[in-house]
């Protein structure tokens, strides 16, 4: 027990680390969301200007525009690392690989639960979806699907941050994994947003709380092998 | 030697079934002559699904011992694997045009799921292609080798949910279509095809690691070299 609550105070420290460099720098929050929002208008673009459609399609676009600026975000979380050596640093620390690894898939989830929760407001303002009447569900969804992102990124950026076509890389050995989550929340989200007439949104959280809890598992059991290899 | 026994063995056991399920079995009652396109097909997508198992075992294998040999097996497999990952789709669009009308069918979740598990492994191979030392290469290879044979049950199942939670398969798939008229030479040509490509599958394997512990033998001497001549330099200087 005394082993485990050691290893949170690493996780929630290198949180705090991360969540302190944004605070101060700023390097992922303000170009990610202004990259989310871009992705948003561009959608309308690409389906509009019937507004009926963009509705209809808004939960997969909202999804669409959080995966990809998700893989912006973690990229940078881990780019961070790179100045300075500091991935070096974090390596040699004596700590268990697995707080480090959940220290940073904690400061990938804050930055993603910002992200989500705004890009839902904005999907809400910009296709006209009336998402107040379904918010707990809907952030429900959000922070499942914020926390499968930041799992699964945490794990794949850290296997590209040292990689020649990191940019490149790391959505493509990503997306795939991200099928399933993408599948499920935007099933819920539409679930959620048509009152469930099919009572299937219980069964897609579900799924989507699976897919975090063993994407965490194999982050946890992996991620010092990573460290490890730089 | 022997591997070259193999080799002709398989060619030939390829040769002789490609011969009995273009010629021999009759054609299907329903599909006609598209349906001869299942034996190759499932042929390959089983041996898809071998090769990528193959790789995520050796991966482990190679996190666990560290042994550079297990690393090559998992690759060899790899590359295999997207070959007749991408045979099978391609089969399997050809058959569909003109059975299902369309070369891509959204509703089939096995056909999603294999174009996700042909990205999936296309990505571990341009990340192979990305690492120059050949141990980073083999951990970070193993692991992604490894979550994506660990996604692809997961893909298959939400792909299938996806579709709809309340609706059945109405889809013909071929392995449910027997031929009532020579179901015995069906299934005798399909077993021999299965057979026929695994050998050949077990062929290109052998000379494909042996490509491999080349390839990384001459990386590791030219690595030796690039030391050696370093220190020569310095030597003289």
């Amino acid at each position: 027990m005394n082993a485990l609550r050691a290893e949170a105070r690493v996780a929630i420290a290198v949180a705090r680390k991360d969540a302190l460099s944004e605070l101060r720098g700023r390097h992922a929050t303000v170009s990610t969301l202004f990259f989310a929002a871009v992705v948003l208008l561009l959608f309308g673009f690409a389906l509009g200007p019937d507004s009926t459609r963009l509705a209809a399609a808004a939960p997969g676009l909202l999804w669409l525009a959080i995966v990809l600026a998700g893989l912006l975000a973690v990229n940078r979380l881990h780019l961070l690392e790179t100045d300075d050596g500091a991935l070096e640093q974090l390596a040699l620390y004596p700590v268990s690989r697995r707080a480090i690894y959940a220290g940073k898939a904690l400061g990938g989830f804050a930055v993603m639960l910002l992200l989500g929760v705004l890009v839902l407001g904005a999907v809400g303002v910009l296709f006209a979806v009336n998402i107040l009447a379904h918010l707990p569900v809907l952030l429900l969804t959000v922070v499942l699907g914020a926390l499968g992102v930041a799992a699964v990124g945490t794990f794949y950026a850290g296997i590209t941050v040292r990689l020649r076509a990191r940019e490149v890389m790391l959505p493509l050995l990503m997306l795939p994994v991200l099928a399933p989550l993408l599948l499920a929340s935007v099933k819920a989200t539409a679930a959620a947003l048509g009152g469930d007439p099919f009572g299937e949104l219980g069964a897609w959280l579900q799924l989507l709380l699976a897919f975090d809890v063993l994407m965490l598992v194999i982050g946890l059991a992996t991620y010092g092998y990573l460290l490890e290899d730089g | 030697m022997k591997t070259r026994i193999l080799g002709f063995v398989a060619a030939a056991g390829v040769a002789a079934t490609t011969f009995f399920a273009l010629f021999v079995v009759p054609a299907d009652v329903n599909q006609g002559d598209a349906q001869r396109i299942m034996y190759p097909h499932v042929a390959s997508a089983w041996l898809a699904y071998l090769s990528f198992g193959v790789t995520a075992l050796a991966g482990i294998g190679w996190l666990w011992k560290r042994d550079l040999r297990l690393d090559a097996i998992a690759h060899a497999a790899a590359e295999i694997g997207v070959m007749f990952t991408a045979f099978a789709i391609w089969g399997g669009m050809m058959w569909g045009r003109p059975i299902w009308g369309v070369y891509w069918q959204w509703e089939d979740p096995r056909l999603t799921t294999t174009a996700l598990l042909l990205a999936l492994y296309a990505g571990y191979l341009l990340l192979r292609r990305l690492s120059d030392d050949p141990e980073r290469r083999a951990t970070r290879a193993a692991i992604v080798g490894t979550v994506a044979a660990i996604d692809i049950p997961i893909i298959h199942f939400s792909v299938e949910w996806w579709r709809g939670l309340h609706q059945t398969a109405t889809i013909a798939s071929p392995d449910r279509v027997l031929n009532p008229a020579a179901p015995l030479l069906f299934v005798g040509t399909l077993l021999g095809m299965l057979a026929a490509f695994t050998l050949a599958w077990l062929y290109l394997m052998v000379r494909r690691y042996q490509l491999a512990r080349a390839t990384d033998a001459r990386e590791e001497a030219r690595r030796l070299d690039r030391i050696v001549s370093a220190r020569t330099a310095e030597a003289a200087r």
